[in-house]
């Protein structure tokens, strides 16, 4: 059985802010063309007096939010990540992140679900680039419940925020119970032979993952990470303590991502050898999703296997969880 | 105002102007670092802006009706607080803090140290989209507040600066008034007739050209005619819809002959007595305090 499908992330971003707008007239939304693409054009619907086009010129569009933000007005960037923060990056490095101005970058169409692009669209360093950014908090919703509470609590955050933003729809891990904290790791599944560490749309997919291993006999513990900075050190510590076997998985590269983050946490906190899966310092390229998935290794299947074979792997080696 | 009262104003601010470039010669040479060459063709235009044209209020700096400046030319930061001090945002023996460990006087403008800025800048072509920014936000706000930008001539070769030109006239941005200080040179740039000669980053007219293109308007001045300078900045805050863009026709480290067009006194360190020459050449006496007399 698998995770139902959500709404896609853009969607949720589009409504979302929007509905905030109404009730918050400080918020602006900023678009570089892109806004039927990623559903900012909800917005200039409802409200056409703050829906600022800003044309397709993104790094003069993240200054204008800059100096916006210093007007009491709060600035939503969208567009595709490789816009809104590959090709931008000094800007927010030198007029946001170093100013702390009240910016809210939303990175749409991340990760490998893009839409057919290619390796220029695809974009799977941002978390890397991000959380490396000082004074920049960075986040990446699981499903559309998380990301809408995220949009939400970002809106009445004073601060720099970076949301990672999925084109189309991805499962659902979520219910109406959630609350998202930020800066805090949430358990999504307890088990005591492997600890699988996940962030963004990539957890409904370990979820999935978790029980293909159950039924091999193997009880997976998952840690579902969605804000990279701050990072939740102790909780991932603690899930590392629970198998003492861990992997970690992402729809983006592993250096520097969650990969690099957990490895960085536990290395410092409590050493511990860690299977990274992601992007193996590749770029990405055209195909359907399911198939970037499978080229990949981050489907739910694929992810499964890799995780049974580094189990079985570590029982070898003689890094036996403590439960076994 | 009679041609008496207007000569004595003028006179007021050129001796403000005076005081501005001997507080970067102080700030630079104390520092042992920082820029001379762009801030001392500014000086002028900012005894203009900070002492006559823009609405401030030194002691509330971030009075939410006050006027704007943006330094979008970020590593002329010594005169922009030479102007700072000047005009009493704090105290002129600050300056001699400039660029050292601790200091609300980075090398390049922090806001996050020193609440009279009102932007961080120093990554060049950046400011004239906060510029931007802030000019958009003030008019949505209901604000009457104008923005001013300062650029460099060099800085237009950022692409970003010409992104900002684009779009601020779709928006219908005249309280955006951007001041480029062509001065002529660059730090290094390119070669002109022989070893010491550089050409200028835009030939006669070209600017102007430019930012005509560009659907501003465009207005031009002799940065270091103090009269001429008032004039223009005082035309420019009369807005006719239309962004405006002042090119100011300055001179490189103006104020100290020996460094007037030379494009290697874009940074570089004074000699003991080549500070005291530029003193001396700004009629200032090198034993008095930091910003001049009073």
């Amino acid at each position: 059985m698998t995770l139902p499908m959500g709404r896609a992330l853009r969607e949720v971003f589009g409504q979302t802010v929007t509905d905030l707008a109404n009730t918050d007239p400080r918020i602006v939304m900023l678009d570089a063309d892109t806004a039927s693409s990623t559903k900012a054009d909800i917005f200039h619907k409802a409200h056409p007096e703050r829906f600022l086009q800003m044309g397709i010129a993104e790094q003069n569009m993240l200054g204008v939010a800059a100096g916006l933000a210093t007007t009491g007005y709060v600035p939503f960037v969208s567009t595709f990540v490789a816009f809104a923060v590959v090709r931008p990056l000094d800007q927010i490095r030198v007029l946001i992140a170093q100013t702390g101005l009240n910016v809210k970058i939303c990175g749409g169409y991340a990760g490998l679900f893009t839409g057919v692009t290619g390796k220029t669209h695809l974009i799977v360093d941002d978390l890397s680039i991000m959380r490396a950014m000082p004074g920049m908090i960075t986040i990446a919703p699981a499903d559309d419940v998380e990301a809408e509470q995220v949009l939400r609590w970002a809106a009445g955050y004073d601060g720099p925020v970076y949301i990672r933003l999925v084109r189309d729809a991805t499962q659902r891990l979520f219910d109406e119970k959630y609350a998202f904290a930020p800066g805090k790791a949430v358990v999504v599944r307890d088990g005591g032979d492997v600890t699988l560490i996940s962030t963004g749309t990539e957890t409904p997919r370990v979820v999935d993952a978790a029980e293909l291993l159950a039924a091999r006999g193997i009880q997976a513990h998952i840690l579902h990470v969605p804000t990279l900075k701050p990072l939740d050190a102790p909780a991932i510590v603690a899930a590392a303590d629970r198998t003492g076997v861990v992997v970690t998985v992402e729809e983006g590269t592993v250096i520097g991502g969650l990969g690099g983050a957990v490895t960085e946490t536990l290395s410092e906190h409590r050493p511990t050898v860690v299977k990274r899966l992601g992007l193996q310092d590749v770029y990405g390229e055209s195909a359907s999703n399911d198939e970037l998935l499978e080229l990949y290794g981050l489907s739910a299947a694929r992810v499964a296997d890799r995780v049974q074979a580094f189990v079985e792997a570590q029982k070898t080696a003689g890094h036996a969880s403590p439960a076994a | 105002m009679s041609t008496t009262t207007h000569d004595a104003e003028i006179r007021r601010l050129e001796e403000v102007a005076r005081r501005i470039r001997v507080g970067i010669i102080r700030g630079v040479n104390q520092a042992k670092a920082g820029h001379l060459g762009g801030p001392l063709s500014a000086a002028d235009i900012l005894a203009a802006l900070y002492f006559r044209v823009m609405r401030v209020r030194p002691d509330e700096p971030e009075w939410p009706d006050r006027d704007r400046f943006v330094l979008s030319k970020g590593h002329s930061s010594i005169g922009l607080y030479a102007a700072l001090a000047v005009r009493g945002y704090f105290p002129i023996e600050e300056l001699l803090t400039f660029d050292s460990f601790g200091s609300r006087l980075q090398g390049h403008p922090d806001m996050t140290r020193l609440p009279a800025l009102d932007m961080s800048t120093g990554s060049l072509g950046m400011g004239i989209s906060a510029g931007l920014g802030i000019a958009l936000g003030t008019r949505m706000a209901g604000r009457d507040s104008r923005t001013f930008v300062m650029l460099g001539d060099g800085e237009c070769q950022e692409g970003e600066v010409w992104e900002a030109a684009f779009l601020a006239p779709r928006y219908d941005l005249d309280n955006l008034i951007v001041i480029v200080d062509h001065n002529k040179l660059q730090q290094y740039g390119w070669p002109g007739n022989g070893p010491d000669e550089r050409l200028s980053p835009e030939g006669p007219g070209e600017l102007v050209a430019r930012w005509s293109a560009f659907g501003w308007r465009v207005l031009e001045v002799d940065g270091h005619d103090m009269a001429a300078v008032v004039r223009v900045l005082e035309a420019a805050t009369v807005g006719d819809g239309r962004p405006v863009a002042i090119i100011a026709n300055t001179i490189k480290g103006r104020g100290v002959s020996f460094m007037e067009g030379r494009y290697q006194w874009h940074t570089r360190v004074m000699t003991a007595d080549e500070f005291t020459t530029a003193m001396a050449e700004l009629g200032e006496p090198v034993t008095t305090s930091v910003g001049g007399a009073a």
